[in-house]
């Protein structure tokens, strides 16, 4: 396992150095960022070509990456139009954004397994049903209009929550936010855990837990729910990077100063510094998200096992 | 810990007669956990359906034994006959809307419901009936071709890395980290905004693009898992080859959770052709889409909530068909059902 | 939402209106965020909504209203817009003369002082004149400078700059300067009030990103602390000499993302101030605020250009097309159901705020200008119909909901037109791409576009946009009769000649409708139960110092 893990590490370079260059690529495609800097006046030439200059804009491709990862590699990450250093608005968006995410992913993971396992185990029934209605809601309704309402409802009309984050994001500000985010992805926790489950029910070892008259409640958490998980966790590794960096229409609403709201900011001017550091963190992420995944199979089905 | 060992059990019960089909739909599934007596579920393991095929040369295959299945399921009658009603209004909106989608009458703006008009009118005034039933035609091409793209690539990288492993599932897999990485937004404006065509297959392509990796994941975990059941191993120790074992013996097992993800994803791509039009990237105006319709319509929900209802609610039913005929072939897929 | 931060980093887009929906991952736009609850009630802070300013809050680098909302509390120039009138007054200024229209002499009020105790002196404003000019400095509002003579040198148009300072720009005394011009300028003292001509303390130059962490200026209040992204927080000056001293102690401008987030936080009393009702919340406003809701003219107007650059478009002759489209708009009822009220259709090129003394004069434009679709169909068919039989308006999907509008204003033309495609919306994806296709004439149909004025002069409101090779030309227009109007304005000594030289320019302009004026935007706010003589000034930026709290 230890070179497992050794080797998932060391498979994380090239990924780094694709992922940069193709974010950094990308950026470059979108064209000029230095013409929207001066609004609707067309800029003045002579400003506009020393604002480049500044910006390495002027070289080509190539050598504007070079610049950029030897500046990254001695821990710049270059500067946002606004004259930010991007490390700043790391440190400021990153902790946030992580808790805010803490707060969705415990949501839907608790509350999508409970709901799964419940509608799993009576199939067909009442609760079943109210949870595929529950499931068809999220999907539909825009995060937009769920996060709105809930803000209102919660903020204006019963006043039980602050319709914004301050900027200190605390994590008891972040619970509806983070329900909001989570919302989503609850719709495929609960339906990943209810399908694992009806079909793991059937199961031989539960079978068998179930002829050593072991009692319901561990058969359901110690056998079946166990089994149940790796789909839900598979999921969840996939999700975590996406609920960082694509929490832009939630972080919006509650006026958080988040990864999503700082990317898409520097997608929308098209400041590379801004979109690679921003991508470059995320990537990371996402690596050592799958690599627990990995990991957690192991531990949650013994048979699995790595070379 | 699970217990592993159980399953010699099974081996013997495999290997007595066949006990023919399907059961009813719903009952078995836990059926084990009402305590009481034996578990009554009639159990088939899939490479003893091989071991019979192989020895009848008329037996039904895996897949035509669940057609089989299929065609006898109410609710998977239910659901494809919904899919073929929408089909059947995105080929041909005229047949149940004789309105103008495109043209409004601004006078009557975010009003209600009125003689002629049932779902009322939109932000331009114009009909949300007729909005509704003609969005079906590129929201369900986009939905399905995207879903459809994305689930048989993801699967197919996804079950490739996880049923070889090693460096076939570090090249993979990595591949997929990448595509993780590109942000929907950036990736929409260097991707689409050079198309100029007003179709919707660079829509449809860009969301397989972005959507793989996720379903990928989700097949590599499942066929990582099922690859270790015995009767793969079995069915590898009595001689079949990779792509007999990955196609007879792991795609049935481990393509539940990809339907489930596949199903509720329908909806999302839907959503997400929507938030690409917003960023002026999508569908190029006028095609009408829910999706377009119910991101107008977000803006208002507090002003004129119906203009949201009547797209969401379509977006909704096809999630459900869709959702439905996901558990109806999955079901007809898990041999430990009949 | 408004953008306001990212919103064209340039005073004048528009935007506005609430983009809002946004079903999958991203939503779009930006102002931004709450800070810490101080400033609760009996504190005499008024806490207020604002965007994180694009640039760096350098005078001459702020080209948007966010950082030009902090410049105008922190700093006071030679003159200021009177709120209600906009009349260039003087502030700092004790007298401006000139006997040629060219060369001025500038003399400042004494006893003045920056936050820090410098005192305000005629150096103050040459030098930091002089610092916004040179290019070496990077200020995007540089071309502010352009009339002062030795501009060339300062920021030639390749290549270094052969002079640091502006040869025109002489100190005599502490307290005089003279200013000498490129070419005679009638009204250019009072366009002294624009954020680009205060004056800068030592400190400016010789702790430069000490300043930028927070500013220090010569005006009524001054910034207690700035922490960049979420809270700007401003305090009254206790020593400021200035008739405006404010009525409150403070203001806490707060970042929020999204001007509904600031709404529902007024709603919820955790905020006093905002100068952004989104559109989507409109119709309740009354409901939700009662006369807390300010609805008033701003100095903003909103036009479709044509790219004349294009021969479909192009000349005289397809004057009549040009003409056709703009009376085949309801503007009455777009701005009615749409903007619901928040506009007001537009029949000149300037805007109510001037008020009839400063140029505006509603009717200029005639029949053009108003909703006649039997006319407007006559005239498009007489040009030979749209290029193609097809029309396309382009706009930026990024800030602002402009698709809304461009749908409506497309429905109204194919109405005109008994056709269900003859006008489609074209988005583009982000402002820098719409600004590149504008800058590289790749426009292919009338474009939108947003003016806001600089300073409440008719001049502004026409030159830039409309005169040959002017800066916001996008649609590269030109004719000589109109330049030889402007020109002749320009040397009038009398305001009231100018005045009458802009609107016969203009007149050239309802014949030829280079542009098709749309609407005059509204500025819009609202506030809470604790402040009172809330005001909005023609930038449709609130007028801090009268608010009181309490």
């Amino acid at each position: 396992m230890g070179r497992y893990v050794l080797r998932r590490v060391l498979q994380m370079v090239p990924v780094f150095i694709g992922s940069t260059f193709l974010i950094f690529f990308m950026v470059y495609a979108l064209g000029d960022p230095v013409a929207a800097l001066f609004g609707d006046k067309a800029p003045d030439p002579a400003t506009a070509a020393r604002i480049r200059e500044d910006l390495y804009l002027d070289e080509p491709l190539w050598s504007q990456y070079v610049h950029y990862m030897g500046q990254v590699f001695s821990g710049d990450f270059g500067t946002a139009f606004n004259g930010q250093p991007v490390t700043e608005l790391m440190a400021g968006a990153f902790p946030v954004t992580l808790r805010l995410t803490v707060v969705a992913v415990v949501f839907e993971m608790a509350l999508g397994v409970t709901l799964g396992v419940l509608s799993g185990l009576r199939r067909g029934r009442g609760l079943d049903t109210s949870v595929l209605l529950l499931t068809l809601v999220v999907v539909s309704i825009p995060t937009f209009v769920s996060g709105t309402v809930l803000q209102y409802l919660f903020g204006v009309e019963w006043g039980l929550a602050r319709p914004s984050v301050s900027p200190e994001a605390p994590f008891a500000q972040l619970l509806l936010p983070g329900v909001v985010l989570g919302l989503v992805s609850l719709a495929y926790t609960t339906r990943l855990t209810r399908t694992s489950v009806v079909e793991n029910a059937r199961a031989d070892y539960v079978r068998t837990a179930v002829a050593k008259g072991l009692p319901r409640h561990r058969i359901v958490t110690r056998h079946l729910l166990r089994n149940s998980l790796i789909p839900v966790v598979t999921f969840l590794g996939t999700d975590i990077g996406a609920l960082m960096g694509g929490a832009i229409v939630t972080e919006r609403i509650f006026n958080i100063h988040g990864v999503g709201y700082q990317l898409y900011q520097g997608i929308l001017r098209q400041n590379s510094p801004t979109v690679v550091g921003f991508v470059t963190i995320l990537v990371i992420v996402f690596l050592v998200a799958n690599l627990l995944v990995d990991l957690l199979y192991a531990v949650l089905d013994p048979r699995i096992r790595y070379a | 810990m699970p217990e592993p060992f159980e399953t010699q059990l099974d081996m013997t019960e495999a290997l007595a007669p066949a006990a023919g089909g399907g059961g009813p739909m719903a009952a078995s599934g836990t059926d084990a956990l009402r305590g009481g007596g034996p578990p009554r579920t009639r159990r088939r393991m899939p490479w003893r359906r091989e071991i019979r095929t192989g020895g009848l040369p008329g037996g039904r295959g895996l897949w035509s034994d669940a057609w089989h299945d299929l065609r006898r399921n109410p609710v998977f009658i239910v659901s494809a006959l919904v899919i073929l009603f929408l089909v059947t209004i995105a080929i041909w909106p005229q047949a149940i809307a004789d309105g103008n989608p495109y043209q409004g009458n601004l006078a009557k703006a975010q009003e209600g419901p009125a003689p002629g008009h049932p779902f009322g009118y939109d932000l331009q005034g114009r009909d949300v009936y007729t909005r509704t039933v003609y969005g079906a035609r590129a929201s369900i091409t986009v939905g399905i071709c995207a879903t459809a793209g994305a689930a048989l690539l993801g699967s197919l990288l996804g079950g490739l890395a996880g049923f070889f492993g090693g460096w076939w599932d570090a090249l993979l897999s990595r591949l997929a980290d990448v595509f993780f990485g590109i942000p929907i937004l950036l990736g929409g404006l260097v991707f689409l905004s050079v198309v100029t065509s007003g179709s919707v297959w660079p829509v449809v392509g860009f969301i397989v693009l972005l959507g793989w990796p996720q379903i990928s994941r989700i097949a590599r975990g499942s066929v990582v898992t099922v690859k270790q059941h015995d009767y793969v191993q079995a069915a590898r120790a009595l001689g079949a080859g990779s792509g007999r074992t990955l196609l007879r013996h792991i795609a049935p097992n481990a393509v539940a959770p990809v339907i489930v993800v596949a199903t509720i994803a329908l909806g999302t791509y839907i959503a997400l052709e929507a938030t690409l039009s917003f960023l002026g990237v999508g569908l190029k105006p006028p095609t009408v889409s829910w999706g377009i319709d119910i991101s107008s319509a977000s803006a208002q929900i507090r002003n004129a909530p119906h203009m949201l209802l009547w797209p969401a609610g379509a977006l909704s039913v096809t999630v459900l068909a869709f959702i439905m005929l996901g558990d109806a072939v999955r079901d007809a897929l898990d041999p430990r059902l009949r | 939402m408004r953008t306001a931060s990212h919103r064209s980093p340039i005073r004048r887009t528009l935007s506005t209106g609430c983009a809002g929906a946004l079903v999958g991952v991203v939503a779009l736009s930006a102002t931004a965020c709450g800070g810490g609850d101080s400033g609760g009630s009996g504190s005499g802070i008024i806490r207020s909504s604002w965007g994180d300013p694009p640039n760096p809050l350098e005078p001459a680098n702020t080209n948007e209203v966010q950082g030009g909302k902090v410049l105008d509390m922190i700093f006071r120039g030679l003159k200021t817009y009177d709120p209600e009138t906009g009349e260039a007054k003087d502030a700092l200024a004790d007298r401006i003369t000139t006997s040629d229209q060219r060369n001025y002499t500038v003399t400042i009020k004494r006893g003045h002082r920056f936050a820090n105790g410098e005192k305000v002196t005629a150096r103050s404003f040459v030098d930091a004149w002089n610092y916004g000019a040179l290019l070496d400095n990077k200020q995007r509002n540089a071309y502010f400078f352009e009339y002062i003579e030795g501009y060339d040198k300062v920021h030639p148009l390749s290549g270094s700059p052969t002079a640091k300072t502006l040869s025109g720009l002489r100190v005599k005394d502490d307290r005089t300067f003279t200013v000498r011009l490129t070419q005679k300028f009638s009204t250019w003292p009072k366009t002294l009030g624009y954020n680009a001509y205060v004056p800068l303390p030592r400190a400016f130059f010789t702790h430069h990103a000490a300043w930028l962490k927070r500013p220090v200026g010569n005006g009524p209040y001054e910034v207690a602390s700035y922490s960049k992204g979420a809270v700007m927080k401003l305090r009254t000056r206790d020593d400021y000499k200035g008739p405006d001293k404010p009525r409150n102690k403070g203001v806490d401008l707060r970042v929020y993302t999204d001007s509904n987030t600031a709404y529902t936080d007024l709603q919820a009393g955790n905020l006093d101030l905002v100068d952004d009702v989104p559109a989507q919340q409109l119709k309740f406003v009354r409901a939700d605020l009662g006369n807390r809701y300010i609805n008033q003219p701003a100095g903003i107007i909103q036009t479709l250009t044509f790219p004349m650059y294009d021969s479909a478009w192009r000349g005289p002759a397809k004057a009549k097309l040009r003409r056709g489209i703009s009376m085949a708009i309801n503007r009455k009822q777009i701005t009615e159901r749409i903007f619901r009220n928040t506009r007001t259709p537009a029949s000149d090129w300037t805007s109510p705020v001037l008020r009839r003394e400063g140029g505006y004069r509603p009717g200029l434009c005639g029949n053009a200008c108003a909703y006649d679709p039997a006319r407007a169909r006559k005239l498009i068919e007489a040009a030979g119909g749209l290029p193609g039989g097809r029309m396309t308006i382009t706009y930026n999907a990024d800030t602002g909901s402009h698709k809304d509008w461009v749908d409506a204003v497309c429905n109204s033309v194919n109405a005109t037109l008994h056709s269900d495609r003859a006008c489609v919306g074209k988005p583009v994806g982000t402002f820098a791409d719409y600004r590149n296709k504008m800058a590289g004439k790749q426009m292919t149909g009338p474009f939108r576009a947003g003016w806001q004025m600089d300073y409440p002069l008719i001049q502004n409101f026409l030159q830039p946009l409309y005169y040959t090779g002017a800066s916001s030309n996008d649609g590269h227009w030109s004719d000589p009769a109109f330049d030889k109007l402007v020109n002749q304005a320009n040397a009038a000594s009398a305001t009231g000649a100018a005045v009458t030289s802009f609107q016969d320019a203009e007149k050239i302009l309802a014949e030829q409708m280079p542009a098709i004026p749309l609407w005059y935007q509204n500025g819009s706010a609202g506030y809470s139960e604790r402040l009172s003589d809330v005001v909005l000034n023609q930038f449709s930026v609130p007028v801090y110092h009268q608010i009181e709290v309490g």
